[in-house]
């Protein structure tokens, strides 16, 4: 069997399983990353302390996760309010400094994510804890001659039924008509009439479920410990960078793309893989900073050489 | 205050603050005189972040890169060519300036976020780098073993933390002396005219970009004595030394020092190092939570946005370069200076009035 299909698929067989792994990294990426995306565009917020949100999640379900189905859902729950909570605190500490600039917003969110890191790890201790997932999915199955980890291939599945009703949300719902709007133009949007105090509450609780749901299902592909927030937190702003602030689809792509970079990357290339993210994300900066392809990332100010 | 009490005030506060500095190596034990000497040499890379953050309108997470870049160079030199400080120095100001040479052209077209996250990026490869290139750098381990320095020809090598220290200290203060005299220079003008009203200055025929080029050029050339007197300070080097959380520190210390003072600079990233390094020992494990909440006031308390301590300066900068009068107390003039398209209302409409 396994030399049947090896033959069948050739050269690329050694690369499936990474490439795999890529697209479960992407996703979870995607999930993480989409809360970033949207303080960013839709409420001009630098959360750096987003990966905190990820990592209460993360802590979470390795405190609640016993191996069997229930504590799953108890941990999803509990994680996406959880973050969804502190995501709304956030809200309501930035309220002060709306009007500031980047670097006072940088200056508070990253106290954030330093203060809330001690406690996480206060409360959990400094060693990077193990996560029990369900005994049901804590196997491997057979997949094209190679054992691969059922829970990934689930993850895999969860995570894009969330990226499909996230853009069905963005797309078809009025609060992400609103979204949308808010991305093109917030000065008119808060001409219209909609309170940005309430847009920003409702971005950061809505970044910190998705961000805490992303901690939860992803705790077994980037556990909890103390380093986890700083991870997500460079991560997400590449899939930010590199996927612009207008769509969801762009998000997506980044994020896989990021997924392949650190998973297929470091199967193909294992010296270059390492600098390929940095290095994409200077790169794709550097080219909009100059003002070259047109609807990307608006982070630039309004003065044009 | 009229201004000639308060240049008084200020000269007094700064011979205190360098007798103090001084008299540090005799007044405390031999550890604390070591972590003193890094802080110095943390406080004068905070210095050429301030230089690019509130001067030159770059924020910037990535002064790591030319730090590294001197620091390892600097060891190198150390350990294969010659154990004199001042040859030290000068290949780690080299480093630092080429190493900023070849990033400068993905940083000056940018501005605001969008170079904090290049320079974030530059920052990550540059470790990435750092902790790869083993045979170089000596990977995650790093070097060790760096001989003892010997700060000009014919003298003996630095054998104590006093003298290490002291070391530093000069180096230091003959960098930020230059640095000042160039600041105060017709150049230093130019640079702030350009953080201020970037199409104005464009407009009067002054190559904007260019000067953004040379001073990011001469930050990275500051960050790579810094990096050589780490390697003096710390007699060892490793990609830890150069991580992203170094880089936020930096960049948080010189935003509550009050991002466009060079005094500022020092003093805000010597309260973070402190925070970190000392009192970390006095309470362990609240080290980080001090720090955020440290950060969290800061937010809080500069009701003219954190560039507030730079305001006055910028007042006389303003009033003497446009005879404009009065104090110009207005959101939007912080360290971007130029308002971005996704700012709040109020902001942008006071900006765009008033600034284009």
């Amino acid at each position: 069997m396994m030399v049947q299909s090896a033959r069948l698929l050739g050269p690329v067989d050694p690369y499936l399983i990474p490439a795999l792994d890529g697209v479960a990294y992407g996703l979870l990426l995607f999930v993480a990353a989409s809360g970033l995306v949207f303080c960013f565009g839709v409420a001009n917020i630098l959360n750096l302390a987003h990966g905190l949100l990820y990592a209460i999640g993360a802590y979470l379900a390795a405190a609640v996760l016993d191996g069997g189905w229930g504590s799953l859902l108890l941990a999803l729950g509990v994680g996406t309010l959880a973050a969804a909570g502190a995501g709304g605190l956030l809200a309501g500490l930035l309220a002060p400094v709306a009007r500031r600039d980047h670097l006072t917003q940088a200056l508070l969110t990253f106290g954030v994510a330093l203060g809330g890191g001690a406690l996480l790890v206060t409360a959990f201790g400094p060693d990077s804890l193990p996560v029990r997932i369900p005994a049901a999915l804590d196997r491997s199955v057979e997949l094209a001659g190679h054992r691969y980890a059922a829970y990934r291939l689930v993850f895999i599945g969860v995570a894009a039924v969330i990226a499909v009703l996230l853009w069905l949300a963005v797309a078809r719902t009025r609060a992400g008509m609103l979204v949308r709007a808010a991305v093109d133009d917030a000065d008119m949007v808060a001409c219209l009439g909609v309170n940005p105090a309430r847009i920003r509450l409702g971005v950061l609780g809505a970044a910190g479920a998705l961000a805490g749901a992303a901690g939860v299902l992803g705790a077994p592909i980037i556990g909890p410990a103390p380093t986890t927030g700083d991870t997500v937190l460079l991560l997400s702003l590449v899939v930010v960078v590199l996927g612009g602030l207008g769509s969801v689809q762009g998000t997506l792509l980044a994020a896989l793309a990021v997924g392949e970079i650190q998973s297929l990357g470091v199967a193909l290339a294992p010296t270059a893989a390492p600098f390929l993210l940095f290095a994409a994300m200077a790169l794709v900066l550097a080219v909009r900073a100059r003002g070259l392809p047109g609807r990307f990332l608006r982070l630039r100010p309004g003065s044009t050489p | 205050m009229t201004p000639a009490p308060r240049r008084w005030l200020g000269r007094a506060v700064l011979a205190g603050g360098l007798a103090a500095a001084v008299a540090v190596p005799w007044s405390v034990d031999a550890y604390t005189t070591s972590l003193f000497a890094r802080t110095l040499v943390l406080g004068l890379v905070g210095v050429s972040v301030a230089l690019l953050t509130g001067l030159a309108g770059l924020p910037t997470l990535g002064q790591t890169g030319p730090y590294a870049a001197g620091a390892y160079t600097s060891a190198l030199v150390a350990m294969h060519v010659s154990s004199v400080g001042v040859v030290q120095v000068l290949a780690g100001a080299l480093a630092g300036a080429l190493f900023a040479l070849l990033t400068v052209p993905l940083v000056v077209y940018a501005r605001g976020v969008v170079v904090l996250m290049i320079t974030l990026a530059i920052g990550e490869l540059t470790v990435t780098a750092a902790s790869r290139w083993s045979s170089v750098t000596g990977g995650t381990d790093g070097l060790a073993g760096i001989p003892a320095i010997r700060p000009v020809w014919g003298m003996d090598p630095l054998a104590s933390d006093r003298a290490r220290y002291l070391y530093t200290l000069v180096v230091v203060g003959v960098v930020i002396a230059a640095m000042v005299m160039l600041l105060r220079t017709p150049a230093g003008l130019l640079l702030r005219a350009s953080r201020d009203d970037e199409a104005r200055t464009r407009a009067s025929g002054h190559r904007v970009t260019g000067y953004l080029a040379v001073t990011f050029v001469g930050a990275g050339a500051v960050a790579g004595v810094a990096g050589s007197l780490l390697i003096t300070a710390q007699q060892y080097v490793s990609p830890a030394d150069f991580g992203f959380d170094v880089s936020a520190l930096l960049l948080l210390g010189v935003v509550i020092g009050g991002a466009a003072s060079i005094g500022g600079a020092i003093v805000g990233t010597a309260l973070v190092v402190a925070v970190r390094d000392w009192l970390s020992g006095l309470l362990p494990g609240y080290a980080p939570l001090l720090l955020g909440g440290l950060f969290v006031l800061t937010a809080y308390l500069f009701p003219r946005g954190v560039a507030g301590f730079s305001t006055d300066l910028a007042n006389l900068v303003r009033s003497r370069s446009r005879g404009r009068t009065g104090p110009g107390d207005r959101p939007g003039t912080g360290i971007q200076g130029r308002p971005s398209r996704g700012e709040p209302v109020a902001a942008a409409h006071v900006s765009s009035g008033e600034r284009r």
